[in-house]
């Protein structure tokens, strides 16, 4: 359990760094190591695939973004109205802390959880699909619909990007010129 | 060849590519291969196969990638990843419903095991591999597009 407080706070002061710092890069390198530091606390708390997951996610977009923001520097405005954006920030702080506070008490105990679904595919898993890996046998038979959206989610997201980031824009049919 | 050996990054790190975009390549393919035995599975090893192309890319420059896997390519097996994935869903109809694992159980433990999922794996590996790679693709070439313009 302390090896996860550890990781925890680890987190929370990477993200700090990766919020706060005025260099880009630091920033985003920062942000590598809270998504680090994420996928080792899937890793303690015994869910290899998710770790992997976090993993290779974190390290394609640590590159991509470090791809992005290597020669650019965005403005950083942090004049204007400080006094009433700092009291609005401290008065959500103290209510969701004190909304937290209220909500915890009801979760149920650490490891305990109060659905039982999860019981039944351990138990029925290996012998109604063959995968040794209970993950998958999720994922990809007693919930493969979900895939299926996922799947249509990303072919969607490929499809967004490609689009608004081809080379040349159509033709703008009227004028004959190149609509960039 | 002078000119070839301009683009890109320095000596160190082609050769550092050379040697590991093999096996990151081949790891990816396990990894994919064996989603339904041990952790892992097909979003994993198509990021892992995408990462090979990336680094590709990074270290020889764009052209040198493009030459192992050309764009409209990657479009193309994201397409063909996705309507795999929906084949052998429907193929699910052939014993009654929508998305049946249809092929036989097989022992536990054994590569060929689990029915349908090693091939759902591949599908999901195949699409998602190809289509991160074409988004790469995609932030790559609007920024070249970019400098250029300055």
């Amino acid at each position: 359990m302390l090896d996860l407080y550890i990781l925890l706070i680890f987190i929370i002061v990477a993200a700090a760094i990766a919020v706060e710092t005025k260099d880009l890069l630091s920033s985003v390198i920062a942000l590598g190591a809270t998504g680090l530091g994420l996928s080792l606390t899937f890793l303690v708390l015994k869910a290899p695939d998710v770790a992997i997951t976090q993993l290779i996610v974190e390290i394609l977009s640590l590159i991509i973004l470090i791809r992005a923001t290597m020669k650019e520097d965005l403005p950083f405005s942090t004049s204007g109205r400080w006094l009433v954006n700092t009291v609005i920030t401290v008065c959500f702080i103290f209510v969701f802390i004190f909304t937290a506070v209220k909500c915890f008490k009801e979760l149920p105990q650490f490891g305990y959880p109060t659905i039982k679904t999860s019981s039944a595919y351990l138990k029925e898993g290996l012998k109604d699909t063959g995968a040794t890996n209970l993950v998958s046998a999720v994922i990809l038979d007693f919930r493969a619909y979900d895939t299926l959206g996922e799947a249509a989610v990303l072919f969607t997201a490929v499809i967004g990007v490609l689009t608004i980031l081809r080379r040349k824009g159509r033709k703008n049919e009227e004028t004959g010129l190149d609509n960039e | 060849m002078n000119n070839e050996k301009d683009k890109g990054m320095s000596l160190i790190v082609k050769t550092v590519t050379r040697l590991t975009a093999g096996p990151i390549f081949l790891y990816g393919i396990y990894i994919l291969s064996h989603g339904h035995v041990s952790p892992g599975g097909g979003f994993v090893g198509g990021v892992i196969i995408a990462l090979a192309f990336i680094q590709l890319m990074l270290a020889y420059g764009k052209e040198s990638a493009f030459k192992k896997l050309p764009r409209a390519a990657a479009s193309f097996i994201e397409n063909l990843g996705a309507l795999m994935f929906l084949a052998l869903a429907g193929l699910g109809f052939t014993g009654g419903y929508f998305l049946l694992n249809f092929i036989g159980k097989g022992e536990p433990f054994r590569l060929f095991s689990a029915g349908i999922m090693p091939l759902y794996n591949i599908a999901i590996g195949v699409k998602v591999g190809a289509g991160l790679f074409a988004i790469f693709i995609a932030l790559i070439l609007l920024r070249i597009n970019r400098e250029d313009d300055r």
